[in-house]
């Protein structure tokens, strides 16, 4: 082995040793000043090849190409390291307390009564129910009498009523009147609507009790309409809003434009049946009224009930949905406080 | 409705129902049981479905027991120290109950005084203390006199509030019993609905039970009666009007004493609701709950001396000025649709109503004259809709009552006269029946139920349910023939009444016994609502830019909307629909304003919020001339006022809302829905600040307003510093001019040049329509226009203004260069300083 052979070897094991020591970008440039500069042994070597034997120039040439690769890649694996410290340092630095809350972004949301009737609107939507609307400042007729409720009837006791000072012209109570507005509309067709509506009527205003509350009703005339079609149409809709394995129970009832009439009651949904206080210790909820729609009322809607039949149903969402979110007084849903509206 | 279930087994075996599950079977029938009161006895154990209350009487503690001697307590002159039987012995228990002094000092008394008597250690509640507080009995001292144990009152044990004396028990009470074996009680509390007013009765309801468990009925019988006879010497009888006055009975009894009734009967009245008075009176309200006809008695004797001889009763209107002092001392005021019972002399009582003060049986009467008669329940409605008085006699024939109850409740009424006021009844009766009730006969197959309900029920069951529930039934081959019961009036005919039958026979059978169907006829003609759609696609639109969705109230007052303008006075009179009957003065009629209602929404929740951005969709009400119902006019208001970003930790509040945030929305708005040729042009409106107000209009349909509120409305409000934005749109309008489809703009694959130029025009030139003609004279490679920024200074002028806009040039073929752009940039400039004189800034100028 020729002497800068061995040389050459104890620079390059001198040159990684010097590299450990370095920390820092800067402190590079000097090592490659040192190590592979032109006053290196590596360059001088390079150099002075002229004026080596030509026998010795392959030996050399291969010996010094090895330290400078060695010192190079050296070189480049330090740098990558110093990198990454560096940027780990950077990391550190900016690292942030994440529970730290987030910013707010404005956010819009659709009021509690509307999201319930877009939920009825869907479940009788997917049953092939239409949606007719009907005005909510009705005439006494619309409101009362087509339904069945000739002026001093004792069921006119039922409802209190808002009156106008227009002879003949009330705030509706409920919307039954759209069930004659619509059968005068599509009569002979058969129907099958909902009629989603405010109602509103003569009540004291307290936590359980509005003058004002949205009513859904369901109306559907054909030939060959049955109870007990009423009761699987009520029992699917039952099962879609309160779950696969909601049980209900039909109690006798009245409602003038409707005969037979029933109460359609639920298995509570926050106790199971077995008693709290969001059913009163009763296990079921009261959810809708229905009944077989009464002759008259389709007499009046232009159908012949000897050849029609039909059944109708009527709920208030505002109650259910008060137990469905817990909500603890009816009048929130029209005081649209924001601190309960931003809720939903 | 009350009903003590014992006083329902005088008519109906139920040995062996519970008291849950009795309750159970009047909810499924139609008689919801609203809560259940336990007099006595224990609540039943299980899992229990109904509302219960009450106390229980302890076996061991509770009992009959005897007073054999009163006696005065040494040192108090208002108590009594009682020597009392138990059944175990003799004790002496100490009482103040006054109902003990007439006996004070007689010794050993003849006829010992039944009693309810607790032991030490019994719990009941505390008569000396409002409402019901439980208590329990120890020993204490009352001067001077040890006290352990107590003669009871009516309150102490829950039977009703009567804390004046202590219960006088009947005198065959066994001495020893338990209390709760002599008379303990469940009283089931039902809701009468309209249609079944019969059952505001306890034979109604015990009819009901029979019906729905096949127990017979066992109904009660009063005295035999005939017409004519002694009675016709005594009184005469005319009815003027049939129509109003279908029947009327008139029974006597003679020699009585108004004294109290017997134990039971005052306990079952206490408890069904109605306070027992005495004998006579009780007597009436007594048959009234038994089978739900009203009777009224006079004092015959006072009658005879006010007609100065034979009096007449007669039915009839009132006279025009008429007057009467009704029991309660009231005196409504009569007019000629108010039927009156009267005699020559003048008005006894309001038909069906309530009686007079003067002629009614009293303490010392001797001659009850019992009127049991008909009313026409549409006049009576009419009449309580004027006077407004309540009482359980028009309660019942204000729902109609059947004629044939006034002769069956007669007879049983002066039997218990008889029985319980003592005397003898007079031979003879007074019946004016002039508009003879005739039930009603129904037709009906096993199919026509099948039809209504999709059940089958056989012809045999429905024909037991009715006759279980009073009708007369005969099978006619695949018919049933029903005759009405004669103590009801709401079954029809014809195909209403077959329905009524339906009704009947299936509520007897069990809805749940109907078993449950889908829907299978052909759906009707497919017909959508694209008005309702289109208001769910507002509302998706609004709250996807960020505002929240509100519901209003739609009863308002015009003083309430009048905020609207300054000195709180509309420009011009507004017509309302205004209400006859406002629950409040500020809610007296419907609004008209959906930015009222903005408003108010606004200043309601600006104190919780330091930004709001609202928005309400819903009607309004515009009353039309000639119309009977108002206009309901869709509208849609959005409300802004203070910050739009939420402040967080480490950014500071933004700046409060302006103009152009609302602006903003809008254009989101409007975007969204895909109109076309939508223009915003200033405008002035009496609510907006004159030079922050703009209507908005497609061709020259203004579809609404927007703008600043007007400094002096705002001061109408609770607001704060912040500007108040509000918008209110015709939402028909909308709806009808929104696109759910439209054409989507095809994107270039060829890279867009983006450059800036700003234009000096004057301040006059409304940047609208600059900017229209950029896009006008800018061709189709123009492709998008905006507007960065808007500069005044004295260099530029007086009077004028620079608008800088970025221009973006594409095209969908090629790539455009350096000339396409001057092409583009010098049409734009040649032209705008053609219309507006406008004048390009130097690049360098610009940003």
């Amino acid at each position: 082995m020729l002497e800068i052979e061995g040389k050459l070897q104890a620079e390059l094991a001198r040159g990684i040793e010097a590299l450990q020591t370095v920390a820092k970008v800067e402190s590079l440039e000097a090592w490659k000043q040192e190590f592979l500069g032109k006053s290196s042994l590596v360059m001088q070597t390079y150099g002075s090849m002229g004026k080596l034997a030509k026998e010795e120039r392959p030996v050399i040439g291969k010996a010094v190409n090895q330290v400078k690769v060695g010192l190079e890649a050296a070189l480049a694996e330090k740098e990558e390291g110093i990198k990454t410290a560096s940027q780990q340092e950077t990391f550190t630095k900016e690292t942030l307390d994440v529970t730290l809350p987030g910013r707010t972004p404005r956010r819009g949301r659709i009021h509690p009564l509307h999201l319930t009737l877009r939920q009825i609107y869907q479940i009788f939507g997917d049953m092939g129910f239409q949606i007719y609307r009907s005005p909510e400042v009705e005439t006494d007729d619309y409101n009362f009498t087509f339904l069945n409720i000739p002026p001093y009837h004792p069921a006119r006791d039922m409802w209190d009523t808002f009156y106008t000072e227009k002879e003949g012209v009330v705030l509706r109570t409920h919307t039954s009147p759209g069930q004659v507005r619509v059968m005068r509309e599509r009569v002979p067709e058969n129907i099958r609507v909902i009629l989603p509506g405010t109602t509103m009527r003569y009540e004291q205003l307290t936590a359980r009790s509005e003058i004002e509350f949205i009513q859904v009703e369901l109306l559907v005339v054909g030939k060959g309409i049955t109870f007990a079609d009423m009761r699987g149409t009520l029992n699917d809709f039952a099962r879609r809003t309160f779950g696969e394995n909601a049980r209900t129970r039909l109690r006798p009832s009245f409602f003038p434009f409707t005969e037979p009439s029933a109460e359609m009651d639920v298995q509570c949904f926050v106790c199971g049946g077995e008693g709290c206080g969001v059913c009163k210790g009763t296990g079921w909820l009261e959810i809708l009224g229905c009944g077989m729609v009464h002759p008259t009322v389709l007499r009046y809607g232009g159908y012949d009930p000897a050849v029609y039949s039909g059944f109708a149903a009527g709920m208030g969402i505002d109650r259910s949905t008060l137990m469905r979110y817990h909500i603890d007084d009816i009048r929130h849903f029209r005081n649209n406080d924001i601190r309960f509206l931003e809720q939903f | 409705m009350k009903a003590p279930l014992s006083w329902l087994k005088d008519y109906i075996d139920l040995d062996g129902v519970g008291i849950e599950e009795l309750a159970n079977l009047l909810t499924n029938v139609g008689l919801e049981v609203e809560s259940v009161q336990l007099v006595g006895v224990e609540k039943p154990e299980g899992k229990l479905k109904n509302k219960y209350f009450g106390l229980s009487w302890d076996k061991e503690k509770f009992v009959v027991a005897e007073v054999v001697e009163v006696n005065q307590h040494p040192n108090a002159d208002r108590l009594t120290l009682c020597e009392l039987n138990d059944g175990t012995g003799i004790t002496t228990v100490l009482t103040g109950a006054p109902n003990l002094f007439p006996y004070l000092g007689k010794g050993r008394l003849e006829k010992p005084l039944k009693v309810a008597y607790a032991r030490e250690g019994s719990t009941l509640y505390d008569g000396h203390q409002p409402g019901q507080v439980m208590t329990k009995l120890k020993k204490t001292t009352i001067r001077g006199i040890d006290s352990r144990s107590m003669i009871c009152s009516e309150k102490e044990l829950g039977i009703s509030e009567e804390h004046e004396g202590i219960i006088e028990l009947d005198a065959d009470a066994p001495v020893g019993m338990p209390l709760v074996n002599y008379m303990g009680d469940v009283v089931y509390e039902v809701a009468i609905l309209p249609n079944m007013a019969r059952d505001a009765s306890i034979l109604g309801i015990a009819r009901e039970l029979s019906a729905v468990t096949g127990r017979p009925l066992c109904l009660p019988e009063g005295v035999a009666m005939e017409k004519g006879g002694a009675i016709a010497e005594k009184v005469g009888l005319e009815v003027r009007d049939a129509e109003l006055n279908p029947r009327f009975m008139l029974g006597m009894v003679e020699g009585t004493h108004a004294r109290k009734s017997p134990y039971w009967v005052q306990r079952r009245l206490s408890l069904a609701g109605m306070r027992p008075i005495d004998a006579l009176v009780d007597a009436t309200n007594y048959t009234m709950l038994e089978i739900g006809q009203p009777l009224h008695a006079f004092d015959y004797d006072l009658l005879r001396e006010r007609s100065g001889g034979k009096p007449t009763i007669i039915t009839r209107t009132a006279y025009a000025g008429e007057k009467i002092t009704l029991l309660d001392g009231s005196e409504p005021q009569l007019d000629p649709q108010i039927e009156l019972v009267t005699d020559t002399v003048g008005p006894l009582s309001i038909a069906g109503v309530m009686g007079g003060g003067e002629t009614g049986v009293h303490a010392g009467t001797r001659s009850p004259l019992v009127e049991s008669a008909n009313w026409n329940f549409i006049n009576l409605r009419k009449t309580l809709s004027k006077t407004h008085i309540n009482s359980e006699a028009a309660y019942r024939f204000s729902r109609d009552v059947h004629p044939a109850l006034a002769e069956t409740a007669l007879g049983l009424c002066l039997k218990r006269v008889r029985e319980w006021g003592g005397g003898e009844v007079v031979q003879g009766v007074l019946d004016e029946y002039g508009k003879p009730y005739e039930d009603t006969v129904n037709r009906i197959s096993a199919q026509d139920i099948a039809d209504v309900l999709g059940q089958e029920i056989s012809l045999e069951e429905s024909t037991q349910i009715l006759e279980r529930l009073g009708f007369t039934c005969l099978i006619e081959g695949s018919e049933m023939v029903a005759k009405s019961p004669a103590t009801r009036t709401d079954i029809e005919t014809g195909i209403i009444g077959q329905r009524n039958l339906v009704e009947e026979i299936s509520r007897v059978y069990g809805y749940e016994r109907i078993a449950p169907k889908r829907l299978s006829d052909e759906l009707p003609p497919q017909i959508g609502n694209p008005g309702l759609e289109a208001e769910e696609r507002i509302r998706d639109i609004m709250v996807s830019i960020g505002l929240q969705d509100t519901l209003a109230y739609r009863q308002t007052s015009p003083e309430r909307e009048a905020r609207l303008f300054i000195g709180r006075k509309a420009p011009e009179a507004l017509a309302y629909v205004r209400l006859k009957n406002p629950i409040t003065p500020e809610r007296t009629a419907m609004r008209r304003s959906a930015m009222a209602t903005m408003l108010e929404l606004l200043e309601y929740n600006a104190k919780f919020r330091p930004g709001l951005a609202l928005f309400e969709l819903g009607p309004v009400f515009l009353p039309v001339a000639d119309e009977v119902l108002p206009h309901e006019a869709l509208r849609l208001s959005i409300g802004l006022t203070g910050a739009w970003d939420v402040a967080s930790w480490d950014r500071p509040q933004s700046k409060a809302m302006d103009f152009f945030d609302l602006k903003g929305v809008v254009e989101g708005l409007l975007d969204g829905l895909h109109l076309e040729g939508v223009k915003f042009q200033a405008t002035g409106h009496p609510s907006f600040h004159p030079g922050k107000c703009a209507e908005v209009r497609v061709g020259e349909e203004v579809l609404g307003v927007m703008g600043e509120l007007h400094p002096q409305v705002k001061k109408n409000y609770a607001f704060g510093q912040d500007a108040v934005l509000v918008a209110e749109f015709d939402g028909e309008a909308l709806v009808r001019l929104s696109n759910a489809v439209f054409t989507n703009k095809a994107i270039s694959s060829y890279p867009a040049m983006v450059e800036d130029i700003a234009l000096i025009v004057d301040e006059s030139v409304p940047a609208e329509d600059l900017e229209a003609l950029i896009w006008q004279a800018g061709g189709k490679l123009l492709v998008d226009v905006k507007l960065f920024d808007v500069y005044r200074d004295a260099r530029l002028g007086d009077g004028k203004k620079s608008l800088a806009y970025q221009l973006t040039y594409q095209a969908f073929d090629r790539t455009l260069n350096d000339k396409d752009a001057l092409n583009i940039r010098n049409r734009i400039v040649k032209q705008t300083k053609n219309t507006f004189g406008a004048v390009l800034r130097s690049q360098q100028e610009i940003r």
